[in-house]
């Protein structure tokens, strides 16, 4: 028997995913997570999950992770004390931050401002210049920048950064600088920005090489005790849907940051994929935040930037948008307005929505829920049960503040504003990158997911709306069911005009033997390999590139590699903005992605059961839905078969998640698990 | 007056829209105006736009009235000024604040207004206005620093139809470009900002798709209608009947040798409404700096400060409108005589920031913040490349720069960035490889930002060595008279420019120059102002100025403004004690709201001592 192992650790519970390659056959284990040091919890729900396969440790091969760490450094200050060297005269570019105020006209008044990443006294300057040609116009004084690393070493960094102006043309100073550093500040992390960002823009280079500093402590550390205890082949999947050695993680930690919901999103595809839909909008809904992404021919679209918190970083991640909507997400009235706002405050895991009986007393999207009749009390899985009453008293003060007539209907209106915030992000990734969201379908998962998702399948017009099985691991699955991947680039700005195919032809080759030879390292035979080419491309004098696939066999010398990027640019350009213009090309940066295969997973299949759901009926109960009460029948999700139609208004439960069918529509029970939500008639 | 043509006459159906609907539009609103943004950012091309952000976006309800956007324009003075029809499909343009009754201000702005139908109605208007870095005229980027009239500020383009009935009008196109320096940029940033409001204009179409116009147009009404109840209410919370405020702040010269010139602003509170009063401010300048002010701008400025602190979520608009009255006397500063040159108004549009501010923290201390970096200041280089690969090529650079964000009563105020939203500045490596630049320092100076309880941000030094002979322009403010304290801070440092040049000479340079000639390897340096001090220095927490010395945002000389004496790099709690006790000692009880630096006599007798610069005549 051959095992692959899928860990996702999120903020409350790490889970695991066993799965049998052979037969398909899945075990899942839920442990409580371990902040202080997460590989506690991932070692006791592999043993749990082993346990439940009667299996042991030994038979499973690869361990496939998707990690928070890296997020959680950022997103709670708690990352390494970074120092950085620029070029003399640039020590403040964190400072001074490209100089940007978030907001409207008067939003400097209320900004606060957050402190750089690497902090001030703990930047240093290296006297050198190198020219945007790469020239070097000022030779490095390497004496000077040894007295000031020594300072720095003095201070206590945990981790360097170097940063030098025009180093994405010509690196050789900060290589010069690292090796001294290796001398002066022995095991010391060291990131060196033209290694981790060799493209134009310093500041952008800057902070995204600080922030691979700042996480790499703590990542380096987990992981190495990770290896440890669990002594396998380690793979961690990346912001950008692939996975890396637990090695090359490590090296380049801030590809990491976005590596929770881009597991979010590989799982979806694995899951749309078994029910044969390969065109998804994903829609991950936890308790404080949304997470979604559009998914083309079963390819998540790439961005070029990660943003966690207030950080931004120019690092390659499945393009996730997220809204600060979740069911913890806090209801309230301004005084003055007396319009109603839900979040982006979060009432978080403690104390919790006011239903969760746990001291909460704001009103939440759970509570609106739980007064709707969405989330039966008596059916909650025994997890946690669900307060009403404080729910309901939770609710009724929104009702009060707005003079609506019930709690019922402030509880509707919290429902619909946090799904409009919803879906504003779903036409950030959809209508608003010239796609058309009922050319796909919705995939709802996250704890929260199956809940809202019926109600966003109506606002995008996405049919089907697909619900995973297990919505609440589907992290785990996309971590077990992804692929090796390792990707090259280079920055190389050129009008078409300087460019020839053959040029381009042998970066393209570099690119992907460098690449390529990664991948093999880990085992991943050449024969095996798919190679995929992008550039960025846009108008000469254009700030913003638009990235397109290219062909390497249209290179022929000739020209028609360069005629087909062109044309390929001009039609996306013509689709994002309606307008073209005469104006030459100009290549900015190429990629080689090269990946291995996916992993052969079989699927489960339910066995056949017909239309009729009646066995699987629990009860029913009542639930208000376009202002009337109604009564809606209460599905177990464990004893549905494929081919059973459950008509809304209907709920079906399982353990970790809930999933509300609305009336006019109805989930069909795909065969590979999924329920597939439709209006009826259609 | 323009005349609108509608298929559809009968008059929309007031209905009732419940409050969730109301917030999920003004939701939709506020998308549908942020991505007008990003499809200009995304496909211009002249640096100022695509790089610096300069363009100011708004959707307006069936009257033009502003339902979203942010400060600048107004769409009722543009269809007032319009003699024709407009029907579907068509799009305006226009950069003449003349006939516009300044819904622009200068001709660099380029404004694109087009209205929105949904089944032959009318049912919004889009607009946005953007800055072109070059719109012809006698110097290069179209802002002459000594023009006396608005016809030496390049082409003037009056409202027409760019596009009548979706068709392109291709000649008029032709000719305005063949005004203009850099043609291919105003092509793409024209396209930009027409794309950008074809963008809103589809979205307010699918709203109206999906909630029906009746309900949008309705809802409209209620958003501009929560702004009005909103401002009502506050108004009386916030100013008393009948009591008269005033603040007095200054533009330091015209360009021309005039200055400093005095700029006035006073409200009363009558009833329900207020009177905004410019009266007392100086008359219209002989130079460009005239800042031709639309009562509809003024009432906006008014607006965001008050509603953005109240509730920093809402969707601000002109419904309030209403409750303010505007009296801006004639011939002033603020509404000069035709044909006057307009072209450096950005120090007045800056100095509206402090100007409210001083204002209306009076009454407001959640508002009182000290005086920032209020303009935008530009730097502009151009020529032909002598040699090299680039031989004969021509090359030209506008661009904005940035200082001190003022001490503020949540905080410090952030150092070298941006009072305007979305601004950000050029990296240095788009500069050194579009450019023959090379920039050699950008960094703040320390001590540059007032000292006080909450510190001033500190001014930006930019040095930027000219590898190729070309010209340069600068327009600038604040070299002379000094951006304020408030509540016992001090103000901030004053702006500097000068050339160190190639052959060892250094040349100080006024804050208004064009056609300054520079030599390869000449290096500016152009230091831009710190914002002021919040709250009593001698208050602020000796540990956090130590960390700023440490930090080199403060020196140590810079660190006695606080009363903080240093032992290497910690703090001498007793001689720290010590010298706060004498310093305080020294002062009067109370320290006034506002610390404007030394009398204004004072600052110009001492003018050429201090900044190598004659003192400006005063105007008359």
């Amino acid at each position: 028997m051959r095992y692959r192992l899928g860990v996702d650790v999120g903020g409350t519970f790490t889970d695991v995913l066993l799965i049998d390659e052979d037969s398909g056959t899945s075990f899942r284990a839920k442990t409580p997570s371990t902040p202080q040091d997460q590989s506690v919890g991932v070692l006791t729900g592999i043993e749990k999950v082993c346990a439940a396969a009667v299996t042991s440790l030994d038979s499973i091969e690869q361990v496939l992770h998707g990690t928070t760490v890296a997020t959680n450094a950022i997103l709670e200050g708690k990352g390494a004390r970074v120092g950085l060297v620029t070029t003399a005269g640039f020590r403040q570019v964190l400072q001074i931050a490209r100089s940007f105020v978030p907001g409207g006209l008067a939003g400097w008044i209320i900004w606060p401002k957050p402190e750089p990443l690497a902090p001030l006294e703990h930047t240093v300057e290296a006297v050198e210049r190198i020219g945007a040609d790469g020239e070097v116009i000022v030779p490095l004084d390497e004496d000077d920048i040894r007295a000031k690393l020594r300072k720095l070493r003095d201070d206590g960094i945990q981790a360097l950064a170097i940063a030098l102006i025009n180093s994405y043309v010509d690196g050789r100073h900060e290589e010069r600088v690292a090796a001294i550093a290796a001398e002066e500040l022995p095991g010391v992390p060291i990131s060196v920005s033209s290694r981790v960002l060799p493209e134009l823009r310093e500041y952008e280079r800057t902070i995204t090489t600080v922030a691979n500093g700042y996480v790499q402590p703590q990542v380096t550390t987990y992981l190495e005790n990770l290896l440890n205890k669990i002594d396998k082949k380690l793979y961690i999947l990346r912001s950008d849907g692939g996975l890396a050695s637990a090695a090359a993680a490590a090296a380049n930690p801030v590809s990491l940051l976005l590596s929770g919901p881009a597991g979010g999103v590989t799982g979806a595809v694995w899951a749309a994929d078994q029910a044969g839909y390969t065109d998804l909008l994903t829609f991950d809904m936890g308790g404080t935040s949304t997470d979604v992404a559009l998914v083309e021919k079963g390819l998540p679209r790439v961005g070029r930037e990660t943003r966690v918190g207030d950080l931004t970083v120019r690092s390659a991640s499945v393009d996730v948008r997220t809204v600060g909507a979740g069911g913890g997400s806090i209801a309230h009235v301004p005084e003055l307005t007396k319009a109603l706002r839900v979040g982006p405050q979060s009432a978080g895991a403690a104390p919790g929505p006011a239903a969760y009986g746990a001291g909460g007393l704001d009103p939440t999207v759970t509570d609106a829920n739980v007064v709707l009749g969405y989330l039966p009390t008596e059916l909650a899985g025994g997890e946690i049960s669900l307060d009403r009453a404080a729910a309901r008293t939770a609710v009724q003060r929104v009702a009060d503040a707005m003079g609506l007539p019930s709690a019922e209907a402030a509880a509707a209106g919290i429902v619909d504003i946090v799904n409009e915030n919803m879906f504003g992000a779903l036409r950030l990734v959809s209508v608003q990158q010239g796609y058309d969201p009922r050319d796909f379908a919705l995939v709802a998962f996250g704890g929260a997911g199956p809940l809202h998702a019926n109600a966003l399948g109506k606002l995008t017009g996405a049919w089907p709306v697909i619900i995973p099985p297990s919505p609440g691991v589907l992290c785990a699955y996309g971590d077990a069911t992804t692929s090796l991947r390792d990707e090259a680039a280079r920055t190389y700005i050129r009008r078409f005009s300087e460019l020839s195919d053959d040029e381009l032809r042998g970066i393209f080759e570099d690119l992907a033997e460098s690449a390529s030879a990664t991948v093999e390292a880990e085992g991943v035979a050449r024969a095996d390999q798919t190679i995929t080419y992008q550039v960025d491309i846009r108008y000469h004098g254009q700030g913003f590139e638009i990235t397109v696939p290219a062909q390497v066999k249209d290179f022929d010398g000739a020209g028609a590699g360069l005629a087909a990027l062109g044309a390929a640019f001009d039609a996306e350009h013509e689709r994002l903005f309606s307008f073209l213009l005469k104006n030459e090309h100009e290549l900015v940066s190429i990629r080689a992605a090269v990946s291995g295969p996916r992993p052969f997973v079989q699927a489960t299949t339910l066995p056949e059961g017909g239309t009729d759901a009646t066995d699987a009926v629990r009860t029913t109960t009542d639930v208000y839905v376009d202002g009337a009460t109604v009564s809606a029948t209460v599905y177990d999700r464990a004893k549905l078969r494929a081919g059973n139609v459950v008509t809304g208004p209907a709920i079906v439960t399982e353990m970790d998640s809930t999933t509300l069918v609305l009336p006019g529509h109805a989930a069909t029970v795909h065969p590979s698990g999924s329920l597939l939500i439709r209006p009826v008639g259609n | 007056m323009a005349q609108i043509i509608q298929t559809a006459t009968e008059p929309v159906t007031k209905v009732d829209v419940d409050p969730v609907t109301l917030d999920i539009i003004e939701n939709a609103l506020r998308n549908a105006r942020y991505e007008m943004d990003e499809v200009l950012f995304r496909t211009a091309l002249s640096p100022g736009i695509r790089e610096q952000h300069d363009e100011f976006p708004l959707i307006g309800d069936p009257d033009g009235k502003m339902v979203v956007g942010q400060f600048g324009l107004s769409i009722p003075a543009l269809l007032d000024g319009y003699d024709g029809t407009i029907a579907e499909g068509d799009v305006l343009l226009t950069s003449d604040p003349y006939s516009c009754d300044g819904a622009i201000s200068h001709a660099n702005d380029w404004l694109v207004v087009m209205p929105i139908y949904v089944a032959g109605r009318v049912v919004g208007w889009a607009s946005m206005f953007g800055h072109m870095s070059d719109v012809g005229g006698k110097t290069v980027c179209s802002m002459p620093t000594d023009a006396h009239t608005i016809f030496e500020e390049g082409v003037i383009i009056p409202p027409f139809k760019l596009y009548d009935g979706g068709k392109l009008n291709e000649d008029a196109l032709r000719v305005i470009l063949n005004q203009v320096r850099q043609p291919d940029w105003n092509r793409a940033d024209l396209n930009g900002i027409v794309a950008a409001c074809r963008t809103a204009s589809r979205r307010i179409q699918e709203l109206c798709a999906r909630f029906g116009v009746d309900t949008y147009v309705s809802a409209l009404d209620a958003l501009l209608d929560r702004n009005y109840q909103a401002m009502k209410a506050l108004l009386g919370i916030v100013f008393e009947d009948g009591e008269t405020i005033s603040f007095t702040d200054y533009i330091c010269d015209d360009g021309v040798g005039n200055g400093p010139y005095q700029l006035t602003l006073s409200l009363t509170r009558t009833g329900e409404k207020v009177l905004l009063d410019f009266t007392g401010s100086s008359a219209q300048s002989p130079g460009p700096i005239n800042y031709y002010i639309n009562e509809n701008l003024a009432r906006m400025f008014f607006g965001i400060y008050m509603i953005t602190v109240a509730d920093p979520q809402i969707l601000w608009n002109d419904g309030f409108y209403p409750l303010v009255d505007v009296k801006i006397p004639d011939h002033s500063f603020w509404k000069p005589d035709f044909p006057a040159a307009l072209n450096a108004r950005n120090h007045g549009v800056g100095r509206i920031f402090d100007l409210f501010g001083g204002l209306l923290g009076q009454k407001n201390p959640d508002l009182l913040n000290a005086a920032g970096f209020s303009s935008s200041p530009h730097f502009m280089y151009s020529g032909n490349y002598a040699d090299g690969e680039r031989a004969g090529e021509w090359f030209q650079l506008y661009s904005i720069g940035f200082g001190g964000i003022p001490g503020r009563p949540i905080g410090d105020g952030p150092d070298g960035h941006s009072l305007w939203p979305s601004f950000v500045n050029i990296p240095c490596e788009y500069l050194e490889s579009y450019y023959p630049l090379r920039i050699e320092t950008w960094e703040t100076v320390a001590d540059t930002g007032g000292a006080g309880l909450h510190r001033g941000g500190n001014g930006v030094d930019v040095a930027y060595r000219f590898l190729q002979p070309g010209t340069i322009a600068i327009h600038d403010d604040r070299w002379l008279t000094y951006p304020w304290g408030v509540n016992g801070g001090d103000p901030g440092a004053r702006g500097r420019k000068w050339i160190d040049r190639a052959d060892g000479g250094r040349q100080i340079l006024a804050s208004k120059v064009h056609d300054v000639a520079v030599a390869k390897g000449d290096v500016l340096h152009f230091v831009t102002w710190g914002g002021g001090g919040w709250g009593d220095p001698l208050a602020r927490d000796p540990e956090l100025v130590a960390l700023e010395v440490r930090r080199g945002l403060v020196t140590r000389d810079g660190a006695a403004r606080y009363g903080v004496v240093l032992i290497g790099s910690q703090v001498d709690s007793d001689a720290t004690e010590e010298l706060r006790a004498r310093l305080r000692e020294g002062r009067p009880e109370k320290a006034p709201v506002f610390n404007m630096g030394p009398p204004l006599e004072e600052i110009l007798a001492n003018c050429e001592a201090e900044t190598g610069l004659p003192a400006p005549r005063m105007p008359a």
